[in-house]
Parts: C-alpha cells; structure tokens; sequence
C-alpha cells in the first residue's frame, strides 16, 4: 500500500483504517490526511468505498450495527473512535450533507436553526439564521419567505438549505456525498461556487463522480478503485492520494490515469 | 398475448384481432365498479333515511332537549340520552388518554432501533394479534379477570384520592373506568400499527439528516420524526377513538348500564351503544324511536370525528 500521508497541517487523519460490514471488507487499508482549509474530492468507480469511508468521519456509520471500522480516524489529534467520545459531539463538529436533499419538513427558518436550537445556541438565532442562508448562497431567494416549507424549494435550492443549515453550528469540516448528483447542470455549478467560498472557513471532504467536478472544486484529490482478493470477494482501497493537479495531470500510477481517461468506471 | 416478434407478412389490423374484446372487458369493467360505487353510497342514504324516518316521533317529541335529559323511563314514556352521550365520551376520552401515550410510545420503541429486529418481530405480531381478538372475549375477560385484580387499585384511588369528584365512589365492580382500561387495551393496537407504519415509512435521509446535524436520538424522535409522522399518528387516533365510541359488546358487559351522568369515573354509567345493545330486544312505539335517536347521536358523533381527523390531517400535511 501507498503510503501517501502528507506533513501539511492535517484536521483528519486516516491511519490503516479498513472497514467492515459484518465479515465483508468495504475498505482496506487506506492512509490518508485531509489538511486543514483544503477541498479534499474522492473520486473513483462505484464500489470502491469512498462513500463508506465518508460516512466514517463522522461516525454516521455507527447506524449500521454491523459496520466496524479497524485502523485509527483522528480529528484534531484524537480518536475517533475512542469508546469515551460520544458520536453525538463528533457530528457537531463535522457536519454532513447528503446525496439527496433532505430537508427536515418543516419552514426554511426552522431547517437552518435546528442545529442550533439542539446545540443550545445562546446567541442570536435570526441572525445566525441569515447569516447561514447568506453563506450558501440561498438568502436572496428565500429571504421573504422564511416561513415556507423547505420542501417548497426547487433541488437545488433544497441542496443549498441543507448546506445552509450544516454550516450553522460552525463545524470545522463538512463532508460531502455526491452533493450533485440530484441536481441539474445550473444548480450544480452553484453548489461548486458555494464550495469555493467555503474553502476559507471550514475544511471540506466531497465525495464525487464527476471528475470534471473534482477537477474543478478540489485541491487535492484521492482515487479509489475496487479491488478483489485471490477469493474472488471485492474491497475497495487507496491507489493514489495527490494535489489535484499532479492527479489530473500526471498521476504516478496507471489505474489513476486510466480512470481520469475515461478507460474503465 | 403475443410474445414472438412481430411478424412482417402480418398487418397492424390483422394483429390487433384481441382488441375487441380486451375493450370490451374495459368498458364492461367500468360499468360494474361504477354501479358498486353507486350503492354504496345508496346503502349510506338508505341507513341515514331509515333511521331519521324510524327517530321522528322521539324527535318531534323530545327535541334537542333529548341530549340534556337524564331520563329513561318506559313507564311513563320519557327518554333522554344525557347519561349515555356522557359515558361514550367520556369512556372514549379515558380510553384514548391511557393509549395514544403508550400506543405512541410502543411504537417509538418498535421503529427506532431500540430492539433487535429477532425480538421485534414477535412483539409486533403480538400486537397485530391483540387486534384481531374479539370484543365479546375483552369483555367477558374483563368481567372476570381484569376487573376483579385492579379492583384494590379503585379502591386506593376512592380511599385516598376520594376527595377529587373522579373518584369520589366506593368502586363497584363494574364501572366507568375499568371499562375504559379495557377499551384502551382493544384499541391500542390500531394507534400502535398504524403510527409504527407511519414512522417506519418515513424517509431515512430524514433520519441521516438528523443524525448528521449532532442530533441525539432522542431529539431526531421528539423534534423531526414525530412531527414528520404527526399525521399518520392522529390518523391512527382518529380511528381509535371512532372505533372507541362505537364499541359496544365490551362496554354493555363492563360498565354496568347505570342511567346516570356521574361525576365520578368509579360510578357505572353507560353508554349510547351499551343502552341500545341492552334494550333493543323489548323496545317498540317511542322507545324503540328513542332508541333510534341514540343510533343517530351515535352516527352524527362518529362522523364528527371523523371530519375532524380529515381536516386536522390535511393541515398537517399542508405543512409538510
């Protein structure tokens, strides 16, 4: 296995983590440091564990009962997997948005202030409220209808509240799970501009097919493939971790440049 | 049924030979359904009709004042329904008390992970099966056995909390309340199956996106499940509490038929189904309209509610 940890500053850092379902290996052996402030993409054919790994920084994994995870996750230094850390405190500082939009049902206003109201934020709601759909990019088209029922928003538009109330509680990183893939081409260069922006406060992983969008939002990117063993079961694991632009231009191995190619995926 | 491919030497009309009859089927298809919908509502008609045709003598006699009267007298002649709107209401009102938390809970408990799903399924069709039992066994178990073992439980609640007007009766042994717990029971497993399926059919990115946020299970449950599922679960109540009203086997066999309006639960009282299902056997001239008067409260009762599930349901869901 390529070890391809890097000595930036690194907020999360992925030590020999492999990953099961039940006697199943989803992901083997993967090193891998997300730095701080960065947009990290993971790219790779379906399969191939990069959304498992996802779900893993921020223990949402935990709700499959047969889900473990071997190997070390750190955040900020600790474990995040320690049995003292509650799964709870770790989703409020690394916050998620889904594949599909999925807006709670209840008013846009309400949406974005949940985080905070469970949180037990003291200080000033509406304008944490504004603030948020401000930074997603959302306030000018909803701001006179923030009693509206989130789900009364167009895809896009939900994908944006969902972003909206994730970066509320001021999380130090958000994960991204194919983000656009339930949205159209419009919607999605939106969202891509909306990542940009966020790159200066909060650090973010995204998980993509697209690589034209991992090109295009990312500055370094991590290529998963799906392997199988001599007994014929698949795994999914790390082939290359690098600056986007070394990925995209001159990767080191020969699956990454097949893939970025459009030979196989 | 054509399954090989389209033959070239055959033309569109000659292939098209079933289509006459598959038309035909259709058309005549069509006609049944429509003729059922049709007498189904006739059979509504005709049970309003009858029953307003059959109450109009105690009607005309009595008036509305027939629903604040406490007599029941087929000597002179007088009725009122007054005690038995009373025991219906109040007997579905307990009734729903004790099981919309419990059904609610129990399904909570039965969605949300907090059991193996190789426990779960036992207890589910335990539940189904509490349904399917019928109500003349409630009754009669609750006569003989369920009554007589809570009874030293009403009679705690008479000894020491005799001095709220609810329990202010040496508890009998049938009564008000102890044939609300039974009606409780009978109609938990409609709040249980239904608001389970609610919460169960809810969409899981709702959960993840709860979860995602740094919400406890607790608050997904409280502050985004159960609101998401609010109107399954009043639907589930709605239905309870119409099947509630109308139940009549257990209740005639439990709450003791007492014509009286009694402030205290531990009192026998009864209700508008017990009251006819007790006396429809000897009844005939004004009693046998005053009768059909109470079937029309009940009526007119039950279609309330169930108006008032519809119109809480779609506002629900208009928030949705």
């Amino acid at each position: 296995m390529v070890d391809t940890r890097t000595d930036k500053e690194s907020i999360i850092k992925t030590d020999n983590v492999s990953i099961f379902y039940g006697a199943f290996q989803a992901v083997r052996n993967v090193f891998l440091d997300i730095p701080k402030n960065n947009v990290v993409a993971f790219i790779g054919p379906s399969g191939c564990g990069k959304s498992t790994l996802l779900r893993c920084y921020n223990r949402l994994n935990d709700l499959i009962p047969s889900a473990k995870v071997q190997g070390q996750i750190t955040y900020n230094g600790t474990n995040l997997y320690d049995p003292r850390i509650d799964p709870v405190e770790v989703r409020r500082r690394i916050g998620m948005v889904f594949q599909q939009p999925n807006p709670f049902p209840k008013s846009i206003y309400d949406n974005v202030a949940f985080g905070l109201k469970i949180s037990g934020f003291q200080g000033n709601i509406d304008e944490r409220v504004e603030k948020s759909l401000r930074k997603a990019a959302l306030w000018d088209e909803v701001k006179d209808k923030l009693q509206a029922s989130g789900l009364s928003l167009s895809g896009g538009q939900q994908q944006r509240l969902c972003i909206a109330r994730t970066i509320a509680v001021e999380p130090e990183v958000i994960l991204m799970d194919e983000p656009c893939s339930a949205l159209d081409p419009i919607s999605t260069v939106q969202i891509e501009n909306l990542i940009h922006e966020l790159k200066e406060k909060f650090t973010i992983v995204i998980v993509t097919h697209n690589m034209q969008q991992a090109a295009r939002v990312s500055d370094k990117t991590a290529f998963f493939n799906a392997g199988a063993d001599d007994g014929g079961s698949r795994f999914g694991y790390l082939v290359e971790y690098d600056d986007t632009r070394t990925i995209f231009g001159s990767p080191k191995q020969e699956k990454t440049q097949e893939y970025i190619s459009g030979r196989f995926g | 049924m054509k399954t090989q491919p389209p033959n070239s030497t055959e033309t569109l009309l000659e292939a098209s030979t079933q289509f006459k009859v598959v038309r035909s089927i259709d058309k005549n298809f069509r006609r049944v359904t429509f003729g059922l919908a049709i007498g189904i509502g006739l059979i509504l008609v005709w049970i309003t009709y009858s029953l307003l045709v059959i109450a109009l003598p105690a009607i005309q006699t009595f008036g509305l004042g027939f629903l604040v009267d406490s007599t029941w007298d087929p000597v002179k002649n007088i009725y009122g329904a007054l005690p038995h709107v009373y025991g219906t209401i109040l007997s579905s009102f307990l009734a729903l008390l004790f099981s919309v938390p419990l059904g609610v809970g129990v399904a909570i408990f039965l969605t949300e992970n907090f059991l193996a799903p190789k426990i779960l399924q036992p207890i589910a069709l335990t539940i189904e099966l509490l349904a399917a039992i019928p109500s003349v066994v409630y009754g009669l178990w609750g006569l003989f056995v369920f009554l007589p073992a809570i009874k030293p439980l009403f009679q705690g609640l008479n000894h020491n909390f005799g001095w709220i007007p609810f329990f202010s009766t040496e508890p009998g042994g049938r009564q008000l309340l102890g044939a609300s717990l039974v009606l409780a029971i009978m109609i938990l497993p409609t709040i249980i199956a239904i608001s389970r399926d609610t919460l169960t059919s809810l969409p899981p990115k709702l959960r993840q996106g709860a979860y995602g946020l740094g919400a406890t299970r607790w608050e997904t449950i409280m502050l985004v499940l159960l609101p998401a599922a609010l109107s399954g679960i009043v639907g589930s109540i709605m239905l309870a509490l119409g099947r509630a009203l109308g139940e009549t086997m257990a209740m005639a066999m439990l709450i003791g038929n007492a014509n009286q309006a009694n402030i205290s639960w531990l009192a026998p009282a009864s209700t508008l189904s017990s009251l006819i299902a007790n006396q429809f056997g000897e009844a005939s001239g004004l009693q046998k309209s005053s009768l059909f008067y109470e079937a029309l409260i009940l009526m007119v009762l039950t279609l309330l509610v169930n108006i008032f599930a519809q119109m809480l349901v779609s506002r629900f869901q208009q928030v949705e």
